[in-house]
């Protein structure tokens, strides 16, 4: 597909980059037990989100930017939601020397 | 002038709020002065207004304020002005002023005095709502909080166990002669459509036209009140247990006041009750009753202040007797009259207990001699009881039952006869046994003193009103100035035929009325002066009959039985509904729920990762469905 301002990336190369990126963000999330890389992991994920928005957007055209502004959106969302985890994740430390989250099973039913 | 009437209630309630608030803590003893200066105040409007009433008798009605509106129905918290209220207001007023004072020196090394003087004005001011409210729902207020705090105050020591099974009993049988006032209101609501005095009392022919047993119903509702409240058959038995409470409020609540608001409600409800069939034979009846019944019981009684208590149902039962007739006049003047003079013989029995700190007569004896002002006065009291001329209790009681003869009713006249020797021996013997003779108890007499002036000034002048209220009010019988004063009230709708009364047949009445008290106080007199016959003899003799009056015919024990057991079991049977049923239910449901937790908590690990793979294994159970159904491999 070609356009004048020369030849465009396919569409299919960014969903498929961004499957990709969730995915591994997602097993991470799941395999590793580490609270940090979970949250790394997290973060991952939030941004294959991201890259996928951003391609629909473009592909729209300029008349949709709901995609792009979305993107903003879940910046600031990431943002805080790190802010928090790292909070959380530094009382548990100080409460009991481990990040290892298979440890901490208080609320189990 | 009229306009300040508020002010009547309104002083003895803001005493009671002053020393409710900061009785305790700060004012303490101030607390007794400052409800008296108030009471006083109160007494001395209510003599202004009263005699505003006499020059100008007709009924104003004074509105506070709406108290509630619907549709056409409304109901003001307003002031009824007429001689019938204005009468009920002066003798309360003035008498609860005597006994404020008094109380000052009774309770004065009560730890309790404060509480005391909190609730005293507080029931005046219910009493004063009582009896000057224009209509029933408002009366009913005063009717509730007076018992409420005949209830706090016969319970006023309720350390002791005997005070407050007195004040539950009294509350209880109050409650069962309040669910008739209030059945009452409610069907006259219903008949009327309205519950002011004087818009029912215009409907009434209206209303008994259309349905006679209607108003006869509505009559014996609002009397079941009135016996409750006024100690009469068959729920008189609280008031002798009452005598628990200090002895100033036995001498206010249950003798001079409260306990005359069903004579009160039912004289004032006499157009109503005239015309409602069969309701007045019934209240002359059970009245002449209660009087022949209560009066037996006294005979015996060696509690000084148990006699007292029988001879006041027994005095009501009078009034009631009066009503019943048809003279609502006498009625409403021998409840002045009695107000004075059993105030006095309570107050003068109370300064007897305070001297001695005993009850019982059988330990007395002699006093006369230690506390001759308190004799004295008594015996003027005792004397206005026997109905002896030309104290109080004469002019009044004899118009009672000489009107209960002239009216048609010749047996309620007999019992009324034969009420009156029984009243004159049991006071007799009371006053003998206490004040005369020789000491029984050494220890006891040589401790007794005279009470101080605090004390025995309310008794001299409850004892000029024991003596100069009969005449004042009622000399020349059925003519006197109170007859002037209150027929126009309690009779507007039936004006009364004035015949000339037959001065040969009220005479010889009267004359039979006094010679029944000599009778009486010459067989006391013989029986416990000069022991002929001697009155343990006596009790042998009658055996049997002296075992029932010295129990009190068993009605206690009736009541235990019969009415307390069946309320009892009836309480059990809903208590176990409520714990096996109500209970039941809602425990079967919590049950219900921790047995499904338990069973699923499982999924709870409590691990992230698991979390986190359910999460994911959703998302992966959605994309599977939605991209099954977008891809068309799926079908709905």
């Amino acid at each position: 597909m070609t356009t004048a301002a020369g030849t465009l990336v396919p569409l299919g190369a960014f969903i498929a980059l961004s499957a990709a990126l969730f995915f591994i963000g997602m097993a991470g999330v799941l395999v590793r037990r580490n609270a940090v890389v979970i949250l790394m992991s997290v973060e991952l994920m939030l941004n294959a989100a991201n890259l996928a928005f951003v391609a629909f957007s473009r592909r729209l055209g300029l008349l949709d930017e709901r995609g792009s502004v979305f993107v903003i959106f879940v910046f600031v969302v990431a943002a805080a939601e790190v802010a928090v985890g790292l909070a959380i994740v530094l009382a548990l430390y100080r409460n009991r020397p481990t990040v290892d989250v298979d440890e901490m099973r208080e609320m189990k039913g | 002038m009229t306009d300040l009437v508020w002010l009547i209630p309104g002083l003895p309630l803001g005493a009671a709020i002053v020393n409710g608030l900061f009785g305790r803590r700060w004012l303490r003893h101030a607390t007794g002065p400052i409800a008296t200066v108030a009471l006083g105040a109160s007494a001395a409007l209510a003599l202004a207004i009263f005699a505003g009433v006499m020059a100008d008798p007709t009924p104003r009605t004074v509105v506070l304020y709406e108290w509630f509106g619907v549709g056409g129905f409304h109901t003001n918290v307003a002031a009824l002005i007429d001689p019938l209220s204005m009468i009920m207001v002066v003798v309360v007023t003035g008498i609860s002023f005597l006994i404020h004072v008094y109380s000052n020196g009774y309770m004065e090394h009560d730890h309790g005095f404060h509480r005391f003087f909190t609730w005293l004005p507080l029931f005046v001011f219910f009493m004063l709502t009582l009896v000057l409210a224009d209509n029933y729902v408002l009366m009913f207020v005063g009717w509730e909080g007076v018992g409420l705090c005949s209830y706090l105050l016969i319970g006023f020591w309720f350390e002791k166990p005997a005070p407050y099974t007195a004040a539950n009993k009294a509350f209880w049988m109050n409650r069962i002669g309040d669910w008739g006032f209030t059945v009452g209101i409610i069907l006259m609501f219903l008949a009327f459509g309205s519950v002011t005095f004087h818009e029912v009392f215009l409907k009434v022919d209206e209303v008994h036209r259309a349905d006679p047993t209607m108003l006869t119903i509505i009559a014996l509702a609002l009397f079941l009140g009135a016996t409750g409240k006024s100690a009469q058959l068959p729920l008189y038995s609280w008031l002798p247990d009452a005598m628990e409470g200090p002895t100033p409020v036995s001498a206010l609540i249950h003798a001079a006041t409260m306990v005359t608001a069903g004579v009160y409600l039912v004289a004032r409800s006499t157009p109503l009750f005239a015309a409602a069939g069969p309701a007045l034979a019934v209240v002359g009846i059970v009245g002449a009753i209660t009087a022949l019944f209560a009066a037996t019981i006294a005979l015996v009684q060696f509690d000084i202040k148990r006699v007292m208590a029988y001879s006041t149902v027994s005095q009501l039962g009078y009034m009631f007797l009066a009503l019943g007739v048809g003279a609502p006049v006498a009625a409403i003047f021998h409840l002045a009259t009695h107000a004075f003079f059993k105030a006095l013989l309570f107050l003068g029995s109370g300064s007897v207990i305070h001297a001695t700190e005993e009850q019982d007569m059988r330990r007395m004896g002699g006093l006369r001699a230690k506390m001759p002002l308190t004799y004295w006065t008594m015996l003027l009291a005792g004397g206005a009881l026997a109905a002896i001329p030309p104290l109080a209790g004469f002019w009044s009681k004899d118009e009672i039952v000489g009107a209960a003869f002239t009216n048609g009713y010749p047996i309620l006249w007999g019992v009324g006869i034969a009420t009156g020797v029984l009243t004159a021996f049991y006071v007799t013997r009371a006053l003998y046994l206490t004040f005369h003779g020789q000491p029984r108890d050494g220890h006891l007499y040589e401790h007794a003193h005279e009470s101080p002036a605090v004390m025995t000034i309310p008794l001299a002048l409850l004892a000029v009103g024991a003596v100069l209220s009969g005449v004042v009010l009622g000399f020349p019988p059925e003519a006197g100035f109170v007859h002037r004063f209150l027929e126009p009230a309690v009779e507007a709708e039936h004006p009364a035929q004035h015949e000339e009364p037959n001065y040969g047949v009220v005479t010889g009445l009267a004359a039979t009325s006094v010679a029944a008290g000599l009778v009486g106080i010459a067989v006391g007199l013989s029986m416990y002066a000069r022991r002929r016959p001697d009155p343990a003899a006596v009790a042998r003799a009658a055996g049997p009959v002296y075992t029932l009056l010295v129990n009190k015919y068993y009605v206690d024990e009736l009541y235990d039985h019969r009415a307390v057991d069946a309320g009892r079991a009836a309480f059990g049977a809903a208590w176990a509904f409520d714990i096996h049923i109500i209970d039941g239910l809602v425990e079967r449901l919590a049950w219900l729920t921790t047995l499904a937790g338990g069973a699923i908590r499982r999924a709870q690990t409590g691990v992230v990762g698991n979390y986190a793979l359910s999460i994911a294994g959703g998302l992966f159970v959605l994309i599977v469905v939605y991209g099954g159904y977008a891809t068309g491999l799926l079908h709905r």
